[in-house]
């Protein structure tokens, strides 16, 4: 019960970054800062960005990312900061690290693999397909007796 | 006193099944028995139906005695609401799969005539095992017609997010999808036992795959286009692991409907379309239970249970293990059916197939990654969009961009250059267009009108192909009327459902990229711009609905002056529950919508009531889902196809 509640809660965390009240008034900088919002969890809700969500903590969020790029601190130093602070859980996008591998070379692994397994089907069946020296004689005849 | 038949007749659908099981796998040897067997197999399907309507009886009368009806639905909440809520619930839900399971096993007795009866009765059977490993958990671990000791007066009521009419069809749509694919499981089970998986065994499980893929496109779509509209920032997919669940099933069931025609048409890759049957089946059962057991958290998990999971798992082991284990004995002894040349329809649908499992391996890893790395011991991580974007959307890519070329190579060995000659068109069409799209659209974004440009491909790709097959424009005009009419239903339905592909690409281009979104406080009389579209709040009032009261905003949407829509999106609260939900409005304009959310009350800048609005203006949006709706479509035409009639699979067999 205390997790379904937990989702309706998530569920009415909505699009909230758009909020008037919240914005920077340098519109690249809110626009940087709305990117960044896009990657960032909501900790607390069930499977959100901090941009859509409208749970407290996601509002907190938003603020130190907004004063950090009004700040004029870089993407990279703001993510730094933000998985120092909550560790990788944070980010909605993982960062390419050794932990991380499987999760990014599997879907290129299983496109190579399928890409070896054809190849392998296609030459398995081309030698299969040959005539052997016998047959290829027996060809031959049978055309040039057509042909007469 | 229906309650009690109810639960008589769930017991009596397990043990019907259990018959169906029994009695149609001693049938291959005798008639009688496989006879015996169907008769089994609709007795399980009339006592499921029975329950199923005894359910829906107690939620349209609110027998709060019943703990399901006490725990979902309330006297006030609309007719249509209290049926839904028949399946809005974990035990509902399971009986629905159920519904579906004996269903699908009483249509392959009924309209499975046509086929050898060994396989017939072979496929009966393990349906019926299937219904009855499902009907036992229904049974004994989430009884849906449990009794309470202590009746309450009144039910907790629905979640009022889900009372709602799209979503209302939702679950069944789904459902349909998922479990047709239980009938291509039992085809591959009982065609491995044969050990016949031969183009014959292939034109029989193809309906059965077209028209479970169908409904699950749109059971898909009505999941995607309730949360565009519900949940009220105007997303349509989040990749959420409760949506990856449902999306997998559908791309490898996608990857089986087109391997399938290889060994229906050539009896080339038995073992793989085979495997991918087995495959299909357990994405849906994987997909059932990552939806119901919790293990994985989600925006939109409704009905979860933990330790019932366990359960769900061992049912999904159990039955996928077996199956896997039946491939790997009898796989190596299939043929391996026709050769083909690297240029052909064969190794173009090869690729496609390659593509479309990197693909689903893709979603399996984003949705269970996190899991994974925790059960190691390492950090937890998170899997969001950006993943996805980086991975699945360049493989999507790629298998747009060969798709065109599938159908106009032909099949053994393909004429590669003749088939670049005859797509040169569709190319040239495909690149203006995106050219078009990146010099006027503004701001510009390169990858955005890619994608617009890969959509145009699709779709004149797909109508190149009929130019191709009634030789347009190079044949006498009667010779090609001749060809347009005598062109095959199955041949329409793949053109529209690529086109359908087309016409998606298109609307997620240009959704995802040139959407305006503005938010702002609005006080009364006062406006507001979106893109090219002015908003006014012209007032806000009461409303008092069957089972909530809602604050309504009026709000008058002009463009360069001229009225265009008057927009009535509303607040509302709900009695049980207390919770609050934004019903939004949405003005249709041509393919694109202006989307309006009436937010939360505030204080204006003078002290006076203010509220905050949000809208977007979504541009093609209409076209994110017309797509699958086509796709759908052309599914549906394609199994009106007479050459996949299941008889005429026989004579053919026969012959």
């Amino acid at each position: 019960m205390k997790r379904l509640l937990l989702a309706i809660a998530a569920v009415f965390c909505i699009a909230a970054a758009s909020d008037p009240a919240e914005r920077l008034s340098d519109p690249s900088q809110e626009a940087r800062a709305r990117t960044l919002f896009r990657e960032v969890r909501c900790l607390v809700c069930q499977n959100e960005s901090i941009d859509d969500s409208e749970a407290q903590l996601a509002g907190d969020l938003r603020k130190i990312i907004r004063q950090q790029v009004a700040a004029g601190r870089s993407d990279a130093q703001i993510r730094q900061f933000l998985v120092a602070r909550y560790g990788e859980f944070v980010l909605l996008k993982p960062p390419f690290s050794a932990g991380n591998l499987a999760l990014w070379a599997g879907p290129f692994a299983v496109v190579i693999v399928g890409g070896l397994l054809l190849l392998f089907l296609l030459r398995r069946r081309s030698t299969a397909e040959a005539l052997s020296e016998d047959e290829e004689a027996r060809l031959a005849a049978l055309l040039q007796n057509r042909d007469e | 006193m229906i309650v009690e038949i109810g639960s008589f007749l769930l017991v009596l659908a397990l043990a019907a099944s259990a018959a169906q099981g029994a009695l149609s796998g001693f049938g291959v040897r005798s008639r009688v028995l496989a006879g015996a067997g169907e008769g089994a197999a609709l007795a399980a399907f009339a006592a499921t139906a029975g329950a199923f309507l005894v359910l829906i009886h107690a939620f349209v009368v609110s027998d709060f005695s019943v703990a399901n009806v006490a725990a979902n639905s309330h006297t006030e909440k609309p007719l249509i609401y209290k049926i839904a809520g028949a399946w809005g619930s974990h035990e509902g839900s399971m009986l629905l799969w159920c519904f579906m399971l004996t269903a699908y096993g009483a249509a392959v007795a009924v309209f499975g005539r046509g086929l050898p009866a060994r396989l017939k009765a072979r496929v009966v059977s393990v349906q019926g095992l299937l219904g009855v490993a499902f009907l036992a958990y229904t049974v004994f671990a989430s009884n849906p017609l449990a009794r309470l000791a202590d009746m309450p007066v009144e039910g907790r009521s629905l979640n009022p997010l889900l009372q709602d009419p799209a979503l209302a069809a939702h679950p069944p749509f789904l459902y349909a999808g998922y479990v047709g694919f239980s009938v291509v499981f039992s085809f591959a089970v009982a065609g491995l036992i044969e050990g016949r998986i031969d183009a014959a065994w292939a034109r029989w499980v193809r309906p059965w795959t077209l028209a479970a893929w169908s409904l699950l496109t749109v059971g898909i779509t009505l999941g995607s286009f309730w949360a565009y509209y519900e949940l009220g920032w105007g997303g349509w997919w989040f990749w959420d692991p409760v949506e990856n669940a449902s999306f997998m099933p559908w791309l490898i069931g996608t990857a089986l409907l087109h391997s399938a025609i290889v060994t229906e048409k050539r009896g080339a890759l038995p073992g793989w379309t085979v495997f991918l049957a087995l495959a299909t089946f357990t994405f849906s059962m994987l997909g059932g239970f990552l939806v119901r057991s919790g293990v994985l958290t989600s925006v939109h998990t409704f009905a979860v249970d933990p330790t019932r999971g366990v359960l769900l798992l061992t049912i999904l082991g159990l039955t996928a293990g077996s199956g896997f284990a039946l491939f790997a004995w009898r796989a190596p002894a299939l043929n391996p059916g026709g050769v083909f040349a690297p240029i052909s329809r064969e190794s173009s649908l090869v690729l496609n197939n390659i593509l479309l499992s990197a693909a689903t391996a893709t979603v399996l890893l984003g949705t269970l990654y996190p899991l994974i790395r925790e059960a190691l011991g390492g950090d937890t991580v998170s899997i969001g969009p950006p993943y996805f974007n980086l991975t699945f959307l360049p493989l999507m890519l790629l298998a747009f961009l060969v798709l065109p070329f599938g159908p106009l190579l032909a099949w053994k060995r393909g004429d590669g250059l003749g088939a670049l000659q005859r797509i040169w068109a569709a190319a040239g069409v495909a690149l203006a267009a995106g050219v078009a799209v990146y010099a006027v659209v503004s701001p510009k974004r390169a990858l955005a009108s890619v994608g617009v440009a890969v959509g145009f491909w699709l779709i004149v790709g797909a109508i190149t192909e009929v130019m191709e097959r009634t030789r347009a424009f190079r044949a006498p005009w009667r010779e090609v009327r001749r060809r347009f009419t005598g062109l095959p239903r199955g041949a329409w339905g793949m053109t529209l459902a690529h086109m359908g592909l087309g016409v998606f690409a298109l609307g997620a281009s240009f959704e995802s990229n040139w959407r305006v979104e503005a938010a702002q406080a609005l006080s009364l009389e006062q406006g507001m711009d979106v893109g090219a579209y002015h908003l006014r709040l012209d007032r806000v009032g009461a409303v008092d609905g069957p089972n909530y009261l809602a604050e309504r905003g009026v709000i008058t949407v002009t463009k360069g002056g001229e009225v265009v829509c008057t927009a009535t999106p509303e607040r509302r609260a709900y009695y049980a529950g207390g919770q609050t939900t934004s019903e939004v409005h949405i003005c249709p304009r041509g393919l694109d919508q202006v989307y309006i959310v009436l937010g939360e009350r505030r204080q204006g800048a003078h002290g006076e009531h203010a509220w905050l609005v949000r809208a977007y203006f979504n541009p093609w949006v209409q076209l994110i889902f017309l797509g699958p709706l086509l796709m759908a479509i052309g599914g549906a035409i394609s199994l009106s196809d007479r050459r996949l009639r299941i008889a005429v699979g026989r004579r053919r067999a026969a012959a």
